[in-house]
């Protein structure tokens, strides 16, 4: 498990999983589905090429649109999430997480939550704007970004003190 | 020409954004022009299979829930079977019949997004073809879409896109049902006109005017109603029998008559 290649191999086919097999059926209050598999991106190395990184978060959500029937919905909003990861790492930590020796364990709890934060409500944003592509909705688009981004910040935060590896 | 090249290197990962992101605005909205997706739907053969893997699993946690209601539906045929009325015009062949019936499991359901699909575990392997109509014990669900080997996606009546025929029953009044994508229990019946008494606890069912279902199956009551901005026509707000998040054993409904009438339909349109 030490090996970076087979570990993120190995949460893409789990989160994959759990996202159309769990979360998109958990239906929380009726119609809350969290998309818990944004923390892909939290996880995922920072100092790795760039360009696999935007295609392998390509290649989760199509595939997790395939899983879920929303044409290429999903696979817009991961993509445009990873896109924007290291601007938003830069909001968060500062300039040092350019350097060589940045690691997750030299920052604050408060840092880190804003910075998932930040991932998941951009990419809830994109979702459901381009779900729904309407103006006239626009209360119902608030109401739903609102309503998923905070049940996913909770269960993402959740999930990511549960399983913080501890070589990071 | 050597600083164009630099300047794409420099911003590669840009471009490779443009390019991916391109790539998936294209396949939402070509696909938006379609019903769905043709390549990238649950009906495929590996997301089909994991999805009929859950659903075996999950289905053993209502097997109760799922008798009760086949003891429900049992008990209401019977009650039919015992007062029909047999007679001369009976027909012995069944293949003379105009509908025939299939079931089908339901093993992936979604109901809170705009536009909701299902998929079941019969494909085209099993006589499935589009345009089927869904329905289960309580009332209509929606239309089968696509159709791979094993499996087929059904738009379901919770679908932006859906529109489907019905009408108030025991009168002749029809309008069309659509959804407004708010309320997964409530869906919304458009153009019925003014002069139309109604009550609300009316019951709706299908209307006779579409080739996919047969006449009068439930679809709800009607919850509230007000006149739409011409005021000429009524907005109904129907609640529906089916509790559509809670859906398994379905039957398919097929139409015999179908091609037929599509086929005079659409040669009286081109006159």
């Amino acid at each position: 498990m030490n090996n970076p290649i087979v570990l993120n191999a190995f949460r893409f086919v789990l989160l994959l999983l759990a996202q159309v097999l769990i979360f998109n059926g958990l239906n929380f209050m009726g119609t809350i589905n969290p998309m818990v598999y944004v923390i892909f991106l939290y996880w995922y190395p920072i100092k790795e090429n760039r360009a696999v990184f935007l295609l392998v978060a390509f290649l989760l959500g199509l595939l997790i649109d395939i899983f879920s029937d929303s044409l290429a919905l999903h696979t817009l909003a991961i993509l445009t999430a990873a896109f924007a990861r290291p601007f938003i790492m830069r909001f968060c930590f500062g300039v040092n997480y350019e350097f060589q020796n940045f690691t997750f364990k030299n920052t604050t709890k408060i840092q880190r939550i804003t910075y998932l934060a930040l991932l998941i409500v951009l990419h809830h944003t994109i979702f459901f704007c381009f779900e729904i592509l309407s103006f006239s909705h626009i209360l119902l688009i608030l109401k739903k970004i609102l309503s998923t981004s905070l049940l996913t910040i909770f269960l993402c935060t959740l999930f990511s003190s549960l399983f913080s590896p501890k070589s990071e | 020409m050597q600083r164009i090249i630099n300047f794409i290197l420099n911003n590669r990962n840009t471009f490779l954004y443009a390019l991916l992101s391109f790539i998936a605005l294209l396949l939402t909205v070509r696909s938006h022009s379609y019903h769905q997706s043709k390549f990238f739907n649950s009906s495929r053969w590996v997301s089909g299979k994991i999805y009929g893997t859950a659903a075996n699993i999950s289905g053993y946690f209502s097997l109760k829930e799922e008798n009760q209601k086949l003891a429900d539906e049992n008990q209401r045929l019977r009650k039919l079977l015992f007062n029909a009325q047999t007679g001369e015009e009976q027909v012995l062949d069944s293949s003379l019949l105009p509908f025939q019936v299939a079931q089908a499991k339901v093993i992936k359901n979604s109901f809170s997004a705009p536009r909701n699909y299902l998929t079941i575990n019969k494909g085209d392997n099993d006589g499935v073809t589009q345009d089927m109509g869904v329905i289960t014990s309580k009332g209509i669900l929606g239309i089968v879409e696509n159709i791979s080997g094993q499996f087929a996606t059904v738009q379901s009546i919770l679908n932006t896109k859906s529109s489907i025929n019905a009408k108030i029953k025991n009168t002749d009044y029809f309008g069309s049902l659509e959804w407004d994508a708010s309320d997964h229990t409530v869906v919304q019946l458009v153009d019925i006109p003014r002069l139309v008494p109604l009550v609300v606890g009316d019951t709706i069912v299908t209307g006779a005017m579409s080739s996919i279902f047969p006449e009068n199956i439930p679809i709800g009551t009607i919850k509230r109603y007000d006149l739409n901005a011409s005021k000429s026509y009524y907005n109904i707000d129907v609640a529906l029998f089916n509790d559509m998040a809670n859906v398994r054993w379905v039957y398919l409904v097929q139409n015999h008559n179908k091609a037929e009438i599509d086929q005079l339909e659409a040669q009286t349109e081109d006159e």
